[in-house]
Order: C-alpha cells, then sequence, then structure tokens
C-alpha cells in the first residue's frame, strides 16, 4: 500500500446516492485505529457513524461539516504520519480530477430492487442481493420494520454471499392481512424460503425477526445453519409496552419520533425520513391492523407471549446472540441462563438497533459467525 | 413500490376503491370517451387521460361519459352520494363550475347540516386547476378558496404523486363531499408511490423540510416550487420550513402556527388570484393567533389580480416562481424594525 | 281505478292533513310565531298524494320549496315537522332546515329546496342508484312551471333519457312564478318539451286525484319496469300567495274565491266517493275531526318543544372533520 487511503463517501443501504457530514469525531492530526469512528454521515434515512476501515493518522478533512457529497466522493485521508504533505496534496488532486470525470453513473446497473412472491395466498416482499458458496443468509426484521432495516447490513453481507432480507407478513411491501403468532409468521419465512428453493440458510433475525428464527430453528433445524440472533425476542418475559403500543397506534410525526427514539441510544440517529418512511407504511390498508394483531398476539400488557429461553440448549446449529447494552426495548438476556455453546455479544454504545448503530462491528460478528458455521 | 405518474397515482386510486367497494361509480366529460362512438370505447379516458382503461375494467355501467351537462351530472352525484352510492364526478377544469354552484353549494355541502344530521354526501369532485398549460383565462384558474369558503366542503390539493393517490382514497372514502384538485401541469411528475392502497388523513400537513429561518406555506404545485427556493436559499444559508397543508379544508392551522413559532418569519405561495386566498386567510390567522412570534412583516407570493393571459411570456411572469419566493424569504430575512429615537 | 276502501280512506286522510296542516300554517305565520319564509301547498295536495300513493319507501322523491304536502305525502311523520317549522330540536331536521328544507333521507324524502331547479339534477342521482344497486327504486321530481325554466330541469330530463333512468318529472304548474305568470314565463309546451327529449309526458288535471292517481301509476310501473322517464304536467291553482305574507295583488280578484268553489281537490275527491258509494260522508267528517285534533296537537306540542342550543349550531356540518 502506497501508505495513503483516500475516505469516500459510503454508500449505506441501496438508493443512497449523496450524504451530508454532520461532523467530524476524529480531527486532523488524530490517530486513527479500524473501527474508530470518523465521521457521522446524514442520509436521508439516518445518520450514521462512518468507521476507519485502516489505521493511520486522519491527515485531512476534505469534506466540511454539512456538505453534501454523492456517494464516492473523497472525504478524508488517512495515511502514516511520515509520509509528506506534499504527497498527499498530490493523493487529493489526482483523485478529485479522476472522481469527477467518474461522476457520469448512467451506465451503472440499476440498484437491484426488492420482489415480491406467493405464498399461502400471501404476498412475500424480498430483496435478493449477491452470490456466494453455501447457505444463503437471510434476514428477518423486527416488529414495525421491513427490509430496509438492512440497509447497513445487507449489501455487506452480499459481498460473500447470497443474502435475502424478507419482510414478514403484516409489514413492509408483503401483505398485511397477516397472520399474527410466532409460530404462523415462522411457518410464512419457511414457505417463503422452500418458495425460493432455499432448503437451508443462515437465519440473521432482529428482535420479534430473532424469535421468529428462534421458532425455525427449534421446528426446522434441517432448514437453519445458524442462528444469530439481534436483541432477541422471545429470551425474557418483558418487553417495552409503551414501544409497542406507540408502534401500533402512533401515525403522526410528533408522536412517532420519541416511540423511534426509544430504538437508539443516539437519539438524533431518528431522521425526518425515517419517521415518514413509518408513517408511510402505517398509512398502508391494514398495517395499523396487521401491527396490532401482532402485538395482540405476542406482545400483550408489556409481557411476551413466548419465552425460548428454557429450550435454547436443544437448537443443534451454531447460535450467536447480539446485544445493545443499553436497549429500552428488551433487556438482554441474561448471560448466566444461556447454553454455553451460545455466543453472546453486548454492543456497549447501542440499544435495539445493533445493526443500524453499531453497523460494521455487526456486519464483522455475521460474516465471522456465517464462515465458522458453513 | 415504484416510480408512478402523479396521472398514474390517481388512476390506480380511483381503480383501487372502485374494486373494493361496487359503490364507486367514476362520472364526467369523455372520462372514457368514445361513447356512442363507432370508435374506440375508451377513446380518451378523461381529456388528459387520467381515467384511461377504468371503463375496460369496470364497465360502461360504473365508468358513465356525461352529456357537456355540469349541472345535471354533478347533480346526479350529489344525489346519487345521498341516496347510497358514492360517487366521483370529474368536472374537467374547475373553471366549468360556475355552471354548476348551486348543486356543489347549495345542494352537497348543506344537505347534511340542514337536513339535521341525518345525510351523508360521500361525493368526490375531481377536477383540474392552475396556470402554465397555456389554456389562458378560462381554463387555468385557482378557485380552491372559493370553495374553501363554503361550510360543509372538504378541499384537497395533492402536490405530489405520493399524496395524490393517498388523498384520493381518503377523499373517496370520505363520507363528506370533497373538491378533489388536480394541477394540469402535475400530470407527469413521477415519485415513488406504493403500489398498495393507503390514505392520508385530511387536516395533516406535510413538512417537506424543516428550517430555523423563515416558514413557508406553499399549496399544491407551488409546493415544488417553494422547495426549489428553498433549495436555493439554503445554499445562501438561510434555512426554510416549507409547509404543505395538503387540504385548505380541513386546515392544520396548529402545525402552521407552530412552525411561524420557531422560525418567526412568514412567507405563503399561493396561486389563487391575491384578493381572499389562502395566503391572506393564513396571513390574518396568523396576525391573529401569532403575532408576538413574527420578527418581520408576513410576505405573500401570488399573481397579480388578473386573469390568466394567454401568451406564453406573461403566463410566465403571472405563475409565482421561485425568484419570487426567493426575494419574498429575503425580504423577510432582512426586515428590521425601524428604531424610534 | 283500482283503489280499494283502505286506499280512499287513506288518500282522503293525507290530502285532508296536507290541507289542514298548511291553513292552520297560515294562521300561525300570521300570528308572528314562525320565523322565516313558508310556502303553502294548499290546493294541491291532490298531486302529492296521487303520485306518492305509488312510491315505496325505496322510492325518492325531491320537492321544491313549497314541500310540506310531498312530505307529509312521503310519511314523513307531522310533529317533527311542524317541529322543524317553528325551528325546534325534535324537529325532522333538528331546527336546521326549517320550512324550506325540510327533509327525511330515511323516508326518501330528498328535501324540499330552496333553490328552483334544485331538485331535478339529485332525483337523477338517486334514480342511479337505484338503477346501479338494482333495487328497482323509483325517483321522483317534483318541479313548479318556475323550476320547468330552469337550466337544470332541462339538461335533467335529457340526462334521465339519455341514461334510461327510473324517473317521473312531476311539474305542478300552479300559474304562477313568485308573482309572474305561467303564461307568460314558459315558452312552448311541458309536454313538447318532454317529447322533445324523448320522454313521454301527458297533461293532468291536477285537481282530479283520481286522473293523477292513474297517469301515475303508469308511469312509476314503465319506470320501475326499466322503461326510463316519463313526464306529468299537473294544472292545479295554490291557495295562498308565493310565500306567506304576499299580498297577492298579480291575481285576478276572486281568483281563489273559484278556485275553491269549482276546483278544490278535496272536494270534488269527496263528491266522487260518496256519490258512488266507496265511501260515507261521516266516514270522512270523522276523519276531518281526527286531522284537525292532530293538526292541533302539532301545534300546541312545537310552541312548547325546545329551542336548538349553540351547540347545535356547531354539529353536523361535516361527518367527520
Amino acid at each position: 500500500m502506497s501508505g495513503i487511503t483516500a475516505i469516500t463517501m459510503p454508500k449505506f443501504g441501496l438508493s443512497m446516492t449523496e450524504g451530508k457530514i454532520v461532523g467530524w469525531s476524529k480531527r486532523e492530526g488524530d490517530e486513527v485505529n479500524v473501527g474508530d469512528d470518523l465521521v457521522d454521515i446524514e442520509t436521508t434515512k439516518i445518520t450514521n457513524a462512518f468507521e476507519s476501515p485502516v489505521k493511520g493518522v486522519l491527515r485531512r478533512h476534505i469534506a466540511k461539516r454539512d456538505e453534501d457529497l454523492p456517494v464516492g466522493a473523497l472525504i478524508a485521508v488517512v495515511a502514516d504520519a511520515k509520509t509528506a504533505d506534499a504527497e498527499i496534496d498530490e493523493f487529493v488532486a489526482r483523485f478529485q480530477a479522476e472522481f469527477s470525470v467518474d461522476q457520469d453513473n448512467s451506465g451503472a446497473p440499476a440498484a437491484p430492487e426488492p420482489k415480491t412472491i406467493e405464498t399461502n395466498g400471501q404476498r412475500i416482499r424480498y430483496l435478493d442481493l449477491g452470490s456466494g458458496e453455501g447457505a444463503p443468509v437471510v434476514f428477518i426484521h423486527g416488529f414495525g420494520g421491513d427490509l430496509n432495516n438492512w440497509l447497513f447490513t445487507q449489501p455487506a453481507i452480499a459481498a460473500h454471499h447470497r443474502t435475502l432480507a424478507i419482510d414478514l407478513p403484516g409489514h413492509g411491501g408483503s401483505s398485511k392481512d397477516a397472520p399474527a403468532t410466532i409460530a404462523e409468521l415462522a411457518a410464512a419465512v419457511s414457505n417463503t424460503l422452500a418458495e425460493l428453493s432455499v432448503a437451508r440458510a443462515h437465519l440473521v433475525g432482529h428482535s420479534l425477526g430473532a424469535a421468529i428464527a428462534l421458532q425455525m430453528g427449534l421446528t426446522n433445524p434441517a432448514q437453519v445453519a445458524s442462528l444469530t440472533l439481534i436483541a432477541p425476542a422471545g429470551l425474557s418475559e418483558t418487553i417495552d409496552g409503551d414501544f409497542i403500543a406507540g408502534m401500533v397506534e402512533a401515525d403522526r410525526r410528533k408522536t412517532l419520533e420519541p416511540v423511534l427514539q426509544k430504538l437508539f441510544v443516539n437519539k438524533s440517529l431518528v431522521s425526518r425520513d425515517m419517521i415518514e418512511e413509518f408513517i408511510k407504511f402505517k398509512r398502508l390498508d391494514g398495517a395499523k391492523a396487521a401491527l396490532s394483531a401482532i402485538a395482540a398476539a405476542n406482545f400483550r400488557d408489556a409481557k411476551q407471549s413466548v419465552i425460548f429461553l428454557p429450550r435454547l440448549g436443544e437448537l443443534p446449529m451454531p447460535v450467536q446472540i447480539i446485544a445493545g447494552a443499553k436497549d429500552e426495548i428488551l433487556a438482554p438476556p441474561d448471560v448466566a441462563y444461556l447454553p454455553t455453546k451460545i455466543a453472546f455479544h453486548s454492543l456497549e454504545a447501542s440499544g435495539h438497533m445493533p445493526h443500524m448503530e453499531r453497523a460494521a462491528e455487526v456486519n464483522a460478528l455475521i460474516e465471522d459467525f456465517v464462515d465458522r458455521s458453513a | 413500490m415504484s416510480k408512478k405518474s402523479y396521472r398514474q397515482a390517481i388512476n390506480e386510486a380511483i381503480a383501487s376503491e372502485m374494486r373494493r367497494d361496487p359503490r364507486v361509480i367514476l362520472m364526467g366529460e369523455d372520462v372514457a370517451g368514445g361513447a356512442g362512438t363507432p370508435g374506440d370505447q375508451d377513446a380518451w379516458g378523461g381529456v388528459l387521460g387520467v381515467t384511461k382503461g377504468l371503463v375496460t375494467e369496470f364497465g360502461r355501467e360504473r365508468v358513465l361519459d356525461t352529456p357537456l351537462s355540469e349541472s345535471a351530472y354533478v347533480g346526479a352525484a350529489a344525489g346519487a352520494a345521498a341516496t347510497g352510492l358514492r360517487p366521483i364526478a370529474e368536472l374537467m377544469f374547475v373553471d366549468f363550475m360556475g355552471v354548476c354552484f348551486d348543486q356543489i353549494f347549495n345542494q352537497a355541502a348543506k344537505f347534511r347540516y340542514m337536513f339535521g344530521g341525518k345525510a351523508e354526501t360521500p361525493l368526490v369532485i375531481r377536477t383540474m386547476y392552475g396556470a402554465g398549460f397555456r389554456a389562458a383565462s378560462q381554463h387555468s384558474q385557482c378557485l380552491y378558496p372559493i370553495f374553501t369558503h363554503i361550510p360543509g366542503l372538504k378541499v384537497v390539493l395533492p402536490s405530489s404523486a405520493y399524496d395524490a393517490k393517498g388523498l384520493l382514497i381518503q377523499a373517496i372514502r370520505d363520507n363528506d363531499p370533497v373538491i378533489f384538485f388536480e394541477n394540469k401541469v402535475q400530470y407527469d411528475d413521477i415519485e415513488d408511490v406504493p403500489d398498495e392502497p393507503y390514505t392520508i388523513p385530511f387536516g395533516e400537513a406535510n413538512l417537506t423540510r424543516e428550517g430555523d429561518d423563515v416558514t413557508i406555506v406553499a399549496f399544491g404545485r407551488m409546493v415544488k416550487i417553494a422547495n426549489e427556493a428553498a433549495d436555493r436559499l439554503e445554499k445562501q444559508g438561510i434555512s426554510c420550513t416549507v409547509v404543505d397543508p395538503r387540504t385548505t379544508s380541513p386546515l392544520d392551522t396548529d402545525t402552521i402556527l407552530e412552525c411561524v413559532e420557531q422560525t418567526g418569519r412568514l412567507v405563503i405561495v399561493d396561486e389563487a388570484s391575491p384578493r381572499c386566498n389562502m395566503a391572506t386567510d393564513i396571513s390574518a390567522l396568523v396576525a391573529q393567533e401569532a403575532f408576538g412570534a413574527l420578527k418581520a412583516p408576513i410576505k405573500m407570493v401570488s399573481p397579480p389580480h388578473t386573469p390568466v393571459p394567454f401568451a406564453p411570456n406573461l403566463e410566465d411572469i403571472y405563475i409565482p416562481n421561485a425568484d419570487r419566493i426567493e426575494k419574498a424569504v429575503k425580504a423577510a430575512m432582512n426586515y428590521r424594525v425601524r428604531e424610534t429615537v | 281505478m283500482q283503489l280499494s276502501r283502505g286506499d280512499l280512506l287513506s288518500a282522503y286522510r293525507t290530502m285532508r292533513t296536507i290541507r289542514a296542516f298548511e291553513e292552520r300554517l297560515h294562521l300561525e305565520f300570521a300570528s308572528g310565531e314562525i320565523p322565516g319564509f313558508v310556502h303553502l301547498y294548499a290546493g294541491e295536495e291532490a298531486s302529492a298524494v296521487g303520485i306518492c300513493m305509488h312510491l315505496t319507501e325505496v322510492d325518492k322523491l325531491a320537492s321544491t320549496h313549497r314541500g310540506h304536502g310531498h312530505c307529509i305525502a312521503k310519511g314523513v311523520d307531522v310533529l317533527p315537522m311542524m317541529s322543524e317549522i317553528y325551528g325546534r330540536k325534535d324537529g325532522v331536521c333538528g331546527g336546521k332546515g326549517g320550512s324550506m328544507h325540510i327533509a327525511e333521507i330515511s323516508k326518501g324524502m330528498l328535501g324540499a329546496n330552496g333553490i328552483v331547479g334544485g331538485g331535478p339534477p339529485l332525483i337523477c342521482g338517486a334514480a342511479l342508484t337505484a338503477k346501479i344497486l338494482g333495487n328497482r327504486g323509483v325517483a321522483v321530481a317534483f318541479y313548479g312551471d318556475g323550476g320547468s325554466n330552469q337550466g337544470t330541469t332541462l339538461e335533467s330530463l335529457n340526462l334521465a333519457k339519455i341514461w334510461n333512468l327510473p324517473i317521473l318529472f312531476v311539474c305542478e304548474d300552479n300559474g304562477y312564478a313568485e308573482a309572474t305568470a305561467a303564461s307568460y314565463a314558459v315558452g312552448g309546451s311541458q309536454v313538447k318539451r318532454a317529447e322533445g327529449f324523448g320522454i313521454p309526458g301527458v297533461v293532468v288535471d291536477g285537481n282530479d286525484f283520481f286522473a293523477i292517481y292513474d297517469a301515475a301509476r303508469e308511469a312509476i310501473e314503465h319506470a320501475r319496469n326499466g322503461g326510463g322517464p316519463s313526464l306529468l304536467h299537473l294544472k292545479l291553482g295554490r291557495y295562498y300567495g308565493h310565500f306567506e305574507g304576499d299580498a297577492t295583488t298579480y291575481r285576478a280578484p276572486g281568483e281563489v274565491d273559484r278556485l275553491r268553489a269549482e276546483h278544490d281537490c278535496l272536494k270534488r275527491f269527496r263528491n266522487r266517493v260518496t256519490e258512488a258509494s266507496l265511501l260515507e260522508a261521516h266516514e270522512l267528517d270523522a276523519i276531518d275531526g281526527e286531522v284537525e285534533k292532530l293538526i292541533d296537537d302539532a301545534v300546541v306540542h312545537a310552541k312548547a318543544a325546545p329551542l336548538p342550543t349553540e351547540a347545535d349550531l356547531l354539529a353536523d356540518v361535516y361527518v367527520s372533520y
């Protein structure tokens, strides 16, 4: 390596075309390690910390605070301390000259779009990304979510694997006249995978999606290569009742904002667009009724109706749990009660959405775990 | 979710509600076109093709071409609504409403109140409005303030394809008479519109952006132009909130007042003629309810008090544009109270 | 004529109720207790009753601002009607419609109408509903010689024809649109106007209950069976002014007296049924007494009934807002 690394505007999710520099976490001259937060970047959907891909010294901020830049634009330069300023100047000048030439994206292939299939009379929307040897990685979102919750995760894992993110029945672009219990939802996901000719998959489930993945692991162990459970439901008795009620009832920006903020440690991550997208989902015919039915079946009176904790030992496949230490919705499971073969990772600066708040760490944990479970 | 035009969004809203509820019917001049002719039985699908294909799916029984007879068929739509159907009447250009005001103002709008709450009139009247089509004085007016003035009517002005679908489905399911204004210049505007049916409630403003310095309230097509101005102003360090009330009746006064409280400055962009339009109405509201919050006089950006001219250069001057909005915002920003000695 | 004894008694009772209702209003209005405009139907009873006897609850009618008779003939209760005219909370429209907008949608009475020519387009809609729902319903548009000149009426004749709607147009021609004579204001003939649109029409003596009853039966059955619209042009006379308080200086001296003496629809009905021994005079007298009592009770009730409250002012503008 030349010793100089271009830090460019990342692409979070499929639809991101530009991002805004919210603020730098490292000053010019600071030493950085791999995984250190470098800069907060705001997209129309979410603000996310972008982590350094390399170790070195942050030599140059190219992008200014509040500046909007296209994906791929140079925002900073990391190099070792010995590199001369002139070399960095030259590197920047060359990058900028080439980048401006590369700006015509008209020939680039269109971003992959989600597709839908029919299974048991239900329409299920899914996003199929990437390819690779072995069982695909299947992402199952949580209560009130959709496949876009994996915008930082799915593209990263898709670099080496086939990945499928599914909208649960009642959610996203799937049918809204949906079944409600965890067992029924698990059956719907199983049917979907069968319909897509996926015989065996690594399941990555979040919250309610993790409980669904657990159910699938217990019911159809042959179908499940490994289980990654992120902030999982189904392992403890309680759940934040205000959050569940808020997800069902709130339908205006003002009432919804505090509900969505419960998901994150960093409340400022809840952007206008994130709220707007959720409101748009809630406006769809049947969406509110579907959430209401799922809440009633699984989370009535701030209690979880299905507890898998005593059955974790029965799971034959590798299982890891990733939890946010500051989760306000679901308390992380007590490690003392977990079978020792289950890997448990608690992420400090994260609430209920570690895959959005600590995306790089979660992605690394999934990638590594899937590779080892292959 | 897929990319759809404002036109497609409206077509899809009508089609989905006609599928959902057999009581929903559509009538209007050439909503299919071709009735009684030897030719195509879906010749036009509305003068600008908005209702194309509906007659093929739902038949002439439910997609009714009318004679050029607005009083009769708008009145018939009101009568049908009061007796159990959910009619959508298309009245091609809002300028033509003059010939059937009675059926709207005195009949449909009044039934519920003057019959002691015993009537429901789930009627939607769709109509095109706005300048920019080189259609001159009798095919270019806005006129929504006139309908907003009438108690008993609801008035809807979708500013985007997404809003058009959700607001129209809401209008069709609503149990009161709704006048639904479609901007003819916007029919080809394209954006993401969900395939599924959804509703946007009336009386809930949309903030298309939030800023600290100036609140811009804009209606219908002007929302897009206000955002264009706000984009430019942002580059100059002036941040704007843009409020799209979506419906002028009911009007989300709370959101407008909250935004004015936050920014202290207000610019209202209204394509309707300047006397007694939404801009004057909102000015009065803010002067009464949020006077103390104002750091500068309210600015109104509206056309001049003239009919809409034909000559393209004149029409372009007539329609409020981003330059005028930008200027109004800057005037509000630069305002200083004259110091008294 | 296929009227049973019961039908005849009922027809007489309804006509008599309308007459008594209107004559009492005439007196009460003069005492100053009734607010606003009141337009009385006295003298035209045979029209409302002769036509509405063929209608069921699924059928609709749209009335004029002279609408009390159509209301009573369509089965709206007299007590809440009287309360409405007095502007009382228990009025059929909660005291918010009054005489000119009196209505009872649940009975198919789509309202008296303060707008001349307002009703015919609405009735096209009501007929369209019946046609689309396939319930064999029929809709009747009453309008006067004045309303016959409105574009809405002519447009409605056309629309009814081209959509083959189950409608009966009834032109109640009392000879005056407000203070202007029909002979001055109406060009051509009502029947020929209808025929011009391809709609069959007939002139009927509007004081002859039986003639109206027969003509209406035929037209309504025709509509009910999918035959489309028809028109009845009824020539009749009103006994009072255009509105109460109208000095009627435009009318010939003795004109109303002559109408009452020679053409009164109730008298003619009574003579016909008693001469043919279909009903006995004492039976009709008994009905007269009962009707007087009913109207007395309605007036006493209305005068004592509570007024709408300030909260009612704001209620029922919208179903939801």
